[in-house]
């Protein structure tokens, strides 16, 4: 029981696996495709993880230098931190959540109008995990735990992509593949920001992006300059000195800031390189099952998925979605709140998909003022999130993403009511 | 067998779209051939016999050696039909 509960369905990569050996299994593929398949999927979830360490140990320099630049000690939102101290008090809950939830979400595929599966596999487990840490601590466990759980997470699992199609419709010309990422609410508001203060005429893609500057269309470059620039700032604000002798053991800082930013780009790199093993597989997989169990669905894809629709939205997004994150940095102490520390990877990752909704909606300056929304939320929601997860011991870091900080807190004040 | 390589800036989204309808031509066209899709960095290093991509991206993968086919519209198939018949 131990083994098929913490060992086999607690490792994400494993659970992913089965899900695209039983897809392939369903679609009859040779015994040589489906091992390969099956394989080269749980191999796609283990490049990820050595991507993110990678990633990790850069901005963990990174956290130090910023903190020592500016004086302040924020919480830095970190979804794999929060995830991994959970999964040690509620790792058996929230490994059921996410099957069953998973379940959940293919049976209201079938039976509702929301035709969506949702295939960010890692974004379910970190759900799963807030749903399970704070029902637990409000006082649900065992099996209603499990079933209010899986039933919320399947919800979610559907109605996130759902608010997003119409935007998702226009920025890919298609209805055919939909966004599942549970950085939702803020592309929605994005979408909104962009349709209501944006002009939709002029498009980020009409930019004129000099032929010389092409080269930043590759994501590795673009990365390691944005990087470098970034280093190098917060690291003279932190002074030589510091990063000397603390830091950098002796290094240069500016070769150490330039090694750094430049080993966080390779991170992104690895990490591209597992999740292109992951969707190669379970795109066909989910076609495998839906073709089985639900006509007419529609696969639920990670945000990168938009990113080559509007490559500039995309660099514009991130910037000012990072701004926002900033200025927000100022303001939380203001008004008594935690100071949330700007994470790159959240502000790039839900900060240019921002960008692009916004830019759908509202062209270049959809783009800006729908992304710089976008960071202000995922500044503050982390900030309210933090007293419902406080009391559970998990000061100091909390969820990135806004999905989590909405539901979190919905759920958090929710369950104090019965 | 010819090696197809489709490519985009980051190898994820466009690209693996590109690369089911690459599938789906080649197949019409009674064709089969060993069909991959990545991101321009291991583009640039990966050998193939065609490379396919929007117009902007592969240019920079022209080296005067290589085949490669860029797409004004990445979503538009019989584009990608007329421009894939030179080379089969």
């Amino acid at each position: 029981m131990d083994l098929i509960m913490k060992d086999i369905l607690g490792t994400p990569a494993i659970l992913v696996g089965l899900f695209a050996l039983l897809g392939l299994l369903l679609q009859k593929k040779s015994s040589a495709d489906i091992l390969s398949g099956t394989l080269k999927t749980i191999m796609g979830f283990v490049i990820l993880g050595g991507g993110a360490n990678i990633i990790i140990g850069s901005l963990n320099v990174f956290g130090k230098m910023f903190e020592k630049a500016f004086s302040i000690q924020g919480v830095i939102p970190n979804n794999e931190a929060i995830v991994a101290i959970a999964q040690t008090t509620f790792g058996t809950e929230t490994a059921l959540i996410m099957v069953f939830g998973m379940l959940v979400n293919i049976l209201l595929a079938r039976l509702t109008p929301f035709k969506y599966i949702f295939l960010t596999g890692h974004h379910t487990l970190f759900m799963a995990s807030l749903i399970s840490a704070v029902f637990a601590t409000g006082g649900l466990k065992g099996v209603p735990l499990v079933i209010i759980g899986s039933l919320i997470l399947g919800s979610l699992m559907v109605l996130s992509p759902a608010i997003l199609q119409p935007f998702v419709r226009k920025i890919t010309g298609s209805d055919d593949i939909a966004v599942g990422h549970f950085g939702s609410i803020g592309y929605f508001t994005a979408a909104v920001v962009g349709s209501s203060l944006g002009n939709k005429a002029y498009s980020t893609e009409d930019i004129k992006v000099p032929k010389s500057l092409s080269f930043l269309r590759d994501t590795s470059v673009a990365v390691s300059l944005t990087m470098t620039i970034l280093f190098v700032i917060v690291a003279g604000l932190a002074g030589p000195a510091y990063i000397q002798s603390e830091l950098s053991g002796g290094t240069n800082f500016l070769v150490f800031s330039l090694m750094q930013a430049i080993t966080f780009a390779a991170g992104v790199y690895i990490i591209l390189a597992g999740v292109r093993l992951l969707i190669a597989e379970i795109v066909p997989a989910f076609k495998g099952i839906a073709d089985k169990f639900v006509k007419n669905a529609k696969p639920a894809l990670d945000v990168p998925t938009v990113f080559p629709f509007a490559p500039n939205a995309v660099i514009v997004g991130f910037l000012s979605s990072f701004v926002a994150g900033v200025l927000s940095m100022f303001i939380l102490p203001v008004f008594g709140l935690k100071i949330i520390v700007p994470g790159l990877v959240p502000h790039f990752f839900t900060g240019a998909t921002a960008g692009v909704f916004g830019n759908a909606t509202g062209g270049r300056r959809g783009a800006i003022l729908g992304a710089f929304a976008n960071g202000i939320l995922i500044s503050f929601l982390p900030a309210f999130l933090l007293p419902v997860l406080g009391s559970l011991g998990f000061e100091g870091t909390t969820f990135g993403d806004s999905d989590f900080g909405i539901i979190g807190i919905l759920l958090g004040y929710l369950i104090k009511l019965f | 067998m010819k090696k197809v390589l489709v490519v985009c800036g980051n190898g994820l989204g466009s690209s693996f779209m590109m690369e089911i309808m690459v599938k789906n031509v080649l197949a019409e066209m009674g064709i089969s051939a060993e069909i991959a899709h990545t991101d321009l960095t291991t583009g640039k290093s990966e050998k193939a016999d065609i490379y396919i991509g929007a117009a902007d991206i592969v240019a920079n993968l022209e080296d005067g050696k290589r085949t490669v086919i860029g797409l004004r519209n990445i979503l538009d198939k019989s584009e990608l039909k007329t421009k894939l018949q030179k080379y089969f």
